[in-house]
């Protein structure tokens, strides 16, 4: 199948942004429909599956793959807020179903669909934000996922550089982990909070006043130890700021704070 | 004796760790000159990824025909006057150890750098049978007067810092002014290569490891940065050389290939100082070299390893670039990990060397940010190994019965989607209720694993599934 001028994408929300932080996922649609696709949203989406992949739970992991893969097939495309989600898909769908008779041609046709965000929009779509401000130096942290299965680092760069008021600066140890890594952070709170630490202390060297990425899950791990710490900087997905959807309260702040810009 | 920390408590060696400033400053040092490094050492060689993929395809070719090459190079060290015995494991490696040395007539040995002499713990075995022996290189020396074990696979004493340096040799050198400066790593390095030398000297045995085994020569290649290993190898009446089996490469060539990696992985330099090959014993005419000469080739647990999940890890040349690339070993350091191998690499090897049920928790503490597979020279997948650990955990059933239990029970909701759904509503809203306007949690008895570190942040309200379904109304 190859894809029409007006390409129809699945949009694959992820628990995260399901659960946590809609607005990421209207930021999405929006995103996605200004750069010339059609978005459809399966109700009867789930997770991807990686908490049960990385715990060990193969069989498992594997059910919820074909029951994703059925679900998202369809579309000439199926695109993912984030890096570890997109790269579950992507990279270890093929892996997890490899010795599963057809499913392994399925997953391997499905992988080549399947796109993190910012990636589908600079380098599928070749689409650049036109008529959004956004006022801020944004620290932007390259979630793992998303540099080393998707080779994305340039990408959300440019495309913030075309937001007129956006500013990137750049962190010190740009490739490490901010110690997220789903269950690991719960199952090794003590290693992943020297992790984190390390992190927010490289952020808050830029002087930035918000921290953007394009994983939630990283984004609320910095967030709360920004918090933790007493570190007024604000955290918010990408998507928000592209989209121009950057005015309601970042990531774990509260109504009060945004309201009165006292964080 | 020296004593590894249990693997099975690796969480709360790691948390010891995170309170010793000293460790963290050192390792903080590690990684971040290690992170700087890397683009020039491998930008200056615009060929290092072919090399990388050619090593790789040397050593799975290798492993693939191990039998073949590790009789070959029997056969070619035999000619060449040296003597291999086959040990299955570390109780054999020591007997067979001991007894060359005690034919030798030996009092005092001279050793090398050695991982595996720590994997089968040579030292304590031999010291408990009379003799005196002296590890020779400086990090190694530090190490044995200290009663530590190696937090790194080539830079062994990286968890101390130059002032607890001082202090272990103005402890123990008390022969030597007390008043003597010692600020700087060159003073100590000196002292050090003082002491050494009379025991390089005395040596009647030399026991060395060994980088690569040549098959088609029966050479053994040893690389160090101090020099320590040559005079280790050729002073002494006996050398003994010890390797693990799948150190053995086909050619000489095949030799120079993975030299060319190893060394800009493990330090950063284009090659260490030294790198010495070694045929045999001592010929007519030679100007040097000990008369007899021992390769005692170790499998402990190899074999097992070649024909299962697991072989990839068998290509680990023990650069030890994993280990400095690691954000958990930055965190925990080497000792937490427990076996004698920490980082990446011993959360694979350690499993497999100590038994999954000893060393569980090794493959789990890690976030798979998978930088040590962007830096291993022989493309490990070792993250993708580390989960292959977990799923043996999970299917024996050796990890938390309270977390299996949740990911199990979240895994049959996650394949129901009308039951997820609903109760994702209900616990988002709950949680709703519950964050108010503050926004985030400080504690939450049932995510206390969260926020024993950081706060938690409060669900927007409503899921995104749902609010998409009531009309696509951004701000619902």
């Amino acid at each position: 199948m190859t894809p029409s001028d007006t390409p129809t994408v699945g949009l694959f929300a992820t628990c995260l942004v399901d659960l946590y932080r809609p607005t990421v996922g209207f930021a999405t649609a929006a995103l996605l429909e200004r750069a010339g696709c059609r978005v459809e949203v399966p109700l009867r989406q789930v997770c991807c599956g990686q908490p049960a992949y990385n715990s060990g739970d193969r069989a498992a992991a594997a059910a919820i793959a074909r029951q994703t893969i059925a679900l998202f097939e369809p579309f000439d495309y199926v695109v993912a807020p984030s890096g570890s989600c997109a790269g579950m898909l992507k990279r270890h769908y093929p892996d997890l179903l490899a010795d599963d008779g057809a499913w392994a041609d399925r997953a391997g046709a499905f992988a080549e669909k399947c796109w993190e965000l910012t990636a589908f929009l600079a380098d599928v779509r070749d689409w650049t934000p036109e008529g959004v401000r956004w006022q801020g130096d944004a620290a932007y942290h390259d979630s793992c996922s998303s540099l080393r299965e998707h080779n994305v680092a340039a990408q959300p760069r440019a495309l913030l550089s075309a937001v007129p008021g956006a500013t990137v600066k750049e962190l010190d140890a740009l490739d490490v982990c901010c110690g997220f890594g789903g269950t690991f952070c719960i199952k090794y709170p003590g290693v992943s909070g020297a992790m984190v630490d390390r992190k927010v202390d490289d952020i808050a060297a830029t002087g930035a006043d918000t921290v953007l990425a394009g994983d939630l899950g990283c984004l609320m791990n910095i967030a709360g130890r920004l918090s933790r710490r007493g570190l007024r900087i604000r955290a918010r997905h990408v998507a928000e700021v592209l989209a121009g959807m950057a005015d309601g309260p970042a990531i774990g702040e509260g109504r009060d704070e945004a309201e009165s810009g006292d964080r | 004796m020296v004593a590894h920390l249990d693997s099975l408590k690796f969480a709360d060696n790691a948390a010891r760790a995170r309170a010793d400033a000293n460790l963290q400053a050192a390792l903080s040092k590690l990684q971040r000159d290690t992170r700087l490094a890397r683009p020039g050492i491998v930008g200056r060689l615009p060929e290092f990824e072919a090399l990388r993929d050619r090593a790789v395809e040397i050593k799975n070719h290798t492993l693939a025909n191990l039998d073949h090459y590790l009789e070959t190079f029997e056969a070619n060290l035999a000619d060449a006057g040296g003597q291999m015995h086959w040990c299955r494991d570390a109780s054999e490696a020591r007997a067979t150890i001991l007894d060359i040395c005690r034919k030798a007539g030996a009092r005092t040995v001279g050793k090398g750098k050695s991982m595996v002499s720590e994997e089968i713990a040579l030292n304590d075995h031999l010291i408990a049978a009379g003799l005196d022996v002296v590890e020779t290189d400086l990090g190694e020396y530090i190490l044995q007067l200290r009663e530590e074990t190696p937090s790194h696979l080539v830079m062994p004493a990286i968890h101390l810092k130059k002032e607890q340096i001082a202090e272990t040799f103005r402890d123990f050198h008390t022969d030597l002014p007390a008043d003597r400066p010692l600020e700087e790593p060159a003073s100590m390095t000196e002292e050090a290569r003082h002491k050494l030398r009379e025991k390089f000297l005395a040596a009647d045995v030399g026991i060395t490891g060994a980088n690569m085994l040549v098959a088609e020569t029966g050479s053994i290649v040893v690389v160090t940065n101090e020099g320590n290993g040559d005079l280790t190898q050729t002073l002494p009446r006996v050398h003994i050389a010890i390797a693990t089996i799948e150190k053995v490469v086909p050619r000489i060539e095949d030799a120079l290939t993975i030299l060319r990696i190893l060394a800009r992985s493990a330090t950063g330099q284009e090659i260490t100082c030294y790198t010495t090959t070694a045929t045999g014993a001592r010929r007519a005419g030679d100007p040097d070299g000990p008369e007899e000469f021992h390769l005692v080739l170790l499998d402990n647990g190899r074999t097992d390893l070649l024909d299962g999940a697991f072989r990839d890890v068998l290509r680990c040349i023990r650069c030890g670039a994993c280990q400095s690339a690691c954000p958990v070993y930055g965190a925990a350091g080497g000792h937490a990990y427990g076996g004698v191998y920490g980082g990446p690499i011993g959360a694979v090897l350690g499993p497999a060397l100590a038994g999954v049920d000893k060393a569980w928790p090794l493959p789990e503490a890690s976030s798979f940010c998978g930088n040590c597979q962007a830096v291993c020279p022989m493309r490990i997948p070792l993250p993708g190994l580390m989960r292959k650990w977990r799923e043996v955990a999970h299917d024996r059933r050796l990890n938390k019965a309270r977390r299996r239990i949740a990911v199990s029970l979240w895994g049959w909701a996650a394949r129901r989607p009308g039951l997820y759904r609903f109760g994702a509503r209900i616990g988002i809203g709950l949680l709703k209720r519950l964050g108010g306007r503050r926004g985030r949690f400080r504690s939450l008895p049932f995510a206390s694993g969260w926020t024993a570190e950081r706060d938690l942040p409060a669900p927007e309200g409503g899921t995104f599934i749902d609010r998409w379904k009531r009309g696509r109304k951004p701000g619902a």
